[in-house]
């Protein structure tokens, strides 16, 4: 509960009509994009980084839990607040404040959608590569927290290489500025890698400069169907070593395919292993129609029973429709479904698909498994109905199997979802003990009274 | 609980309709009420969920719960984007229903106006939708959503919704039957819906005459009622029921080989009735054949082998879709095309065209700031096409656009698509010294 003089106070900050607490909002701030929920007793929808400032000084003064959020589409829990306290949602601060074209870099708040964003520097010419499936109801500040990446970091990097600099607010009311526009800067601790991916755990992000650049002009996109997916899994690296970086490498497994297709019939090769969607981009034409050339040629040599470059814009997207259908069609399936994001060496795919197949097996549940093949980031998502406790029981079995098989194969718990409190159970199989808790020291550096998203990312100390 | 709500609340939504929302927030991005707001209790997943916490009993139809669902648009958009098939906007319209049922004491009653309204301005703009609501009997739901705090700059908005009214209803004007010029070729029924009659008479009458100009019979039924969407925005779906029962006991018996409306948001209306009467054995049936004769006049004429005008209207022209059109009825091409086989016309494409333009009927009346706000964006996207017209075929759109380029200063005249061909039509005609079908 927060008391009344204190919600007069906070109201005195933002304005009255940006503090909630009717049961509807209070339900409506209890959710994130997994089935997790939990009720805040208050939300508060800030201006600007000042009125941050002074929200976080209050709740630090009486105590008040803060928990930061953006558009709510994050897949690991972290921004649901069970610790009760407030909801600091940072929607209303999507101002773009500059877009320095000289120096190629943006300065914006951290409520900007990420979508507006991108499209935004695109009509300048310019062009912010990080493109996690949530690109449209995701925010930059949502991003930076989680460090969000997607189909083309293998060419271009997740949202931490393109983070020059942050505002942020401490939980004391503190604001802080780290980094800027210089590239090259080694004055003191990074802190603003810190703060990337660390789940609003240690700071509020305010404000961000993003490094941008320029827009590549030409892509070209194929599908290669393998009927072996160790084939699939050679395809990949042959391709990096004959000197192509493709901006994407998505790979989808049989019951990805069979489960796109039973639901929306697109025509996809039923009887395959494996399909990988490669696709080239760049600024010179010829160069990457050269590259899809090698890419078909290569996929060939390792397997691949068909290669269908896309010849056309339409035909490309109907390419990409296959790989977006993906979500849409499981949930079509099952009422329920948990997204792993388990990241493996690149050479550890076809294993761990493997190990899947079996884990799914033994428990009875369908997994399918889709991800960037480019970087060996795996979504092996677990359908369900959590109404039947006897399946969620399963889905726990499953999701720890999942994670001690990605650790055994050299891997990590997550690779762009975060650790939220979903992935926390295993914390300690992926980091080891000490590593726990050097980085319950940092937060305890930041947030002495622990009142920044309480219990998030790492247990609390 | 969740089960007695369930066999006790009439028109709850099945638990099909919300239970495999994955919770994604895609609908976010694609909804103008929260894309303006910010706030999550303003958008689709909202209603979805909040939808469910109601029927699990969790929550109680409130003040608030009430707003949330009258909020919203009914634009379609998120049921358009939901990548699992759910529809939060027709939650929200069912949710309606549910209240209007439960019609939750005390706050629902509260004393009838004091001194009716007080400006005689909204008396004369009771010709707009508040008129429909006092015949439909509906006007006790329609206060409580706070009309009658109107402000001032409100007014004035209000005023610019309307260019000039018509000086006598077209239902009392237009001919019964309009018969073709040439060979008849069609048989045409002609809903006239009660905007176009009271508001835009002109557009209607531009209508009847293009068909008859491509060899239609145009009958239309001077009896005709209200589509009945007005009711089901405000939850009352029995009287939109016997609104369609009357009006497909209207239609049927003229043997027309099809119904056309130039109102899109009748159009999507009177094709829902197969779906609103299914379950009603006298009627399922014909209610099936009526909606399967509907179209909105743009798809109709560009079924039929019409004959491209001669005379020219030289102007830059965009589009807007309306929601009611393009969601409702996926009737996005023919419009398009109509304005393009008109002489003189460079059509320009806006960006976000399908965007709402924040009218949903009434929300300018129920929901002024929202409904400016989503206004504010559509009207910017029109400013930059640059175009000397706007062309869209539903009044509500059409008053909501008048509006927006007064408030927001854009130089852009207003019209439906049909009233351009109609000039087109009319050029040629007084270039060959001929009279224009009247009917007479």
């Amino acid at each position: 509960m927060i008391e009344p003089r204190v919600i007069k106070e906070l109201e005195a900050v933002v304005g009255k009509q940006h503090v909630l607490s009717s049961p509807e909002d209070l339900i409506a701030y209890s959710y994130d994009s997994t089935f997790e929920e939990h009720k805040p007793d208050i939300i508060v929808n800030p201006a600007n980084t000042e009125e941050v400032s002074q929200v976080m000084r209050i709740a630090y003064r009486e105590n008040v839990p803060v928990v930061p959020r953006g558009m709510g589409s994050g897949l690991a829990a972290a921004s649901i607040p069970y610790s009760g306290g407030m909801v600091l949602s940072l929607t209303r601060m999507n101002r773009i404040l500059e877009i320095d074209e000289e120096n190629m870099i943006a300065t914006v708040e951290a409520g900007v959608v990420t979508a507006d964003f991108q499209a935004k520097v695109e009509e300048m010419g310019l062009f912010y590569p990080p493109d996690p499936s949530s690109i449209k109801h995701s925010t930059i500040g949502g991003n930076i927290a989680c460090n969000a990446g997607g189909p083309r970091c293998l060419k271009y990097g997740v949202t931490s290489d393109y983070v020059l600099g942050l505002t942020a607010v401490l939980p004391n009311g503190d604001i802080i500025k780290t980094g800027g526009k210089a590239i090259k800067n080694v004055t003191g601790l990074n802190l603003t890698q810190l703060l990337i991916g660390s789940e609003g755990t240690l700071a509020i992000i305010t404000e961000a400069m993003l490094r941008l650049m320029p827009k590549p002009k030409h892509a070209r996109t194929a599908m290669a169907v393998y009927a072996r997916l160790d084939d699939a899994a050679k395809t990949v690296n042959a391709i990096l070593l004959e000197g192509v970086v493709p901006a994407t490498i998505e790979l989808m497994d049989d019951t990805t395919i069979n489960t796109i297709e039973e639901y929306l019939h697109l025509g996809l090769p039923t009887d395959a292993a494996a399909i990988l969607i490669i696709e080239t981009d760049g600024s010179d034409e010829q160069t990457v129609l050269r590259e899809m050339e090698t890419v078909a040629r290569v996929a060939r040599e390792c397997g691949a029973t068909d290669v269908r470059v896309a010849q056309t814009e339409a035909e490309r997207n109907e390419l990409w429709r296959g790989r977006r259908s993906v979500s849409p069609s499981l949930a079509r399936r099952r009422p329920n479904k948990l997204g792993e994001d388990i990241s493996v060496p690149r050479s550890a795919i076809p294993e761990a698909i493997r190990r899947i197949k079996a884990i799914s097996e033994k428990y009875r549940l369908p997994i399918v498994v889709f991800g960037h093949a480019g970087d060996g980031n795996l979504h092996p998502n677990i359908l369900f109905d959590k109404r039947d406790p006897d399946e969620w029981h399963r889905v726990e079995q499953v999701s720890a199997e999942i994670f001690g098989m990605a650790v055994e194969l050299g891997g990590t718990l997550t690779g762009e979802h975060g650790v939220g409190v979903l992935k926390q159970p295993y914390l300690e199989l992926a980091l080891g003990k000490t590593a726990i808790a050097l980085q319950q020291g940092i937060k305890k550096v930041f947030d002495p009274k622990g009142l920044l998203n309480p219990g998030k990312k790492f247990p609390a100390a | 609980m969740a089960q007695q709500r369930r066999e006790t609340i009439p028109h709850l939504p099945t638990e099909e309709q919300y239970l495999n929302c994955i919770r994604c927030g895609l609908c976010l991005s694609a909804c103008p009420i929260y894309r303006e707001s910010l706030r999550e209790t303003d958008g689709p997943r909202a209603h979805v969920v909040l939808t469910r916490k109601y029927a699990e009993g969790e929550i109680d139809i409130s003040p608030q719960f009430v707003d949330i669902m009258y909020k919203c648009l009914d634009c379609e958009a998120c049921n358009a984007i939901c990548p699992v098939g759910i529809r939060p906007a027709d939650l929200a319209m069912e949710m309606r229903q549910v209240i209007h049922k439960a019609k939750p004491q005390p706050w629902l009653k509260k004393p009838i106006f004091h001194g009716y309204f007080p400006h005689p301005l909204i008396q004369e703009l009771s010709v707009l939708p508040l008129l429909l609501y006092q015949r439909l009997g509906l006007q006790t739901l329609a206060r409580k959503l706070g009309i009658l705090k109107l402000l001032p700059r409100q007014l004035q908005d209000m005023e610019h919704m309307v260019p000039k009214l018509p000086a006598r209803p077209l239902r009392q004007v237009l001919p019964e039957e309009m018969p073709p010029v040439g060979e008849e070729k069609h048989r045409v029924a002609f809903f006239l819906g009660c905007f176009q009659s009271t508001i835009f008479a002109e557009e209607s009458e531009a209508t009847v005459r293009v068909m008859a100009r491509n060899g239609c019979r145009v009958i239309t039924p001077k009896a005709v009622k209200c589509c009945g969407m007005p009711a089901a925005g405000y939850g009352d779906i029995d009287l939109v029921k016997s609104l369609a029962r009357f009006n497909i006991d209207l239609f049927l018996p003229l043997n027309p080989d099809v119904i056309v409306t130039d109102c899109a948001t009748c159009g999507s209306t009177l094709k829902h009735y197969a779906e609103i009467l299914k379950d009603d054995p006298n009627y399922a049936q014909k209610a099936a054949v009526f909606s399967s004769k509907v179209r909105d006049i743009s798809e109709f004429l560009m079924s039929i082998d019409i004959r491209p005008p001669k005379g020219e209207v030289r102007a830059r022209v965009t589009y807007h879709d309306p929601c009611h059109l393009v969601r409702a009825q996926k009737v996005r091409k023919q419009p398009r095309d109509l304005l393009r086989m008109i002489p003189g016309v460079e059509f320009v494409e806006m960006k976000e065209s399908d965007w709402c333009c924040g009218s949903a009927g009434t929300q300018i009346l129920t929901h002024y700031h929202n409904s400016l706000a989503v206004n504010r964006r559509k009207m910017e996207n029109v400013r930059a096409t640059e175009a000397d017209i706007v062309a869209t075929g539903c009044p509500g759109c059409q008053m909501q656009l008048h509006m927006g380029a007064n408030h927001y200063k854009v130089n852009v005249r207003v019209v439906h698509p049909i009233q351009l061909l109609e000039e087109a039509y009319r050029r040629e005609e007084a270039d060959l010294g001929k009279d224009s079908p009247t009917g007479e």
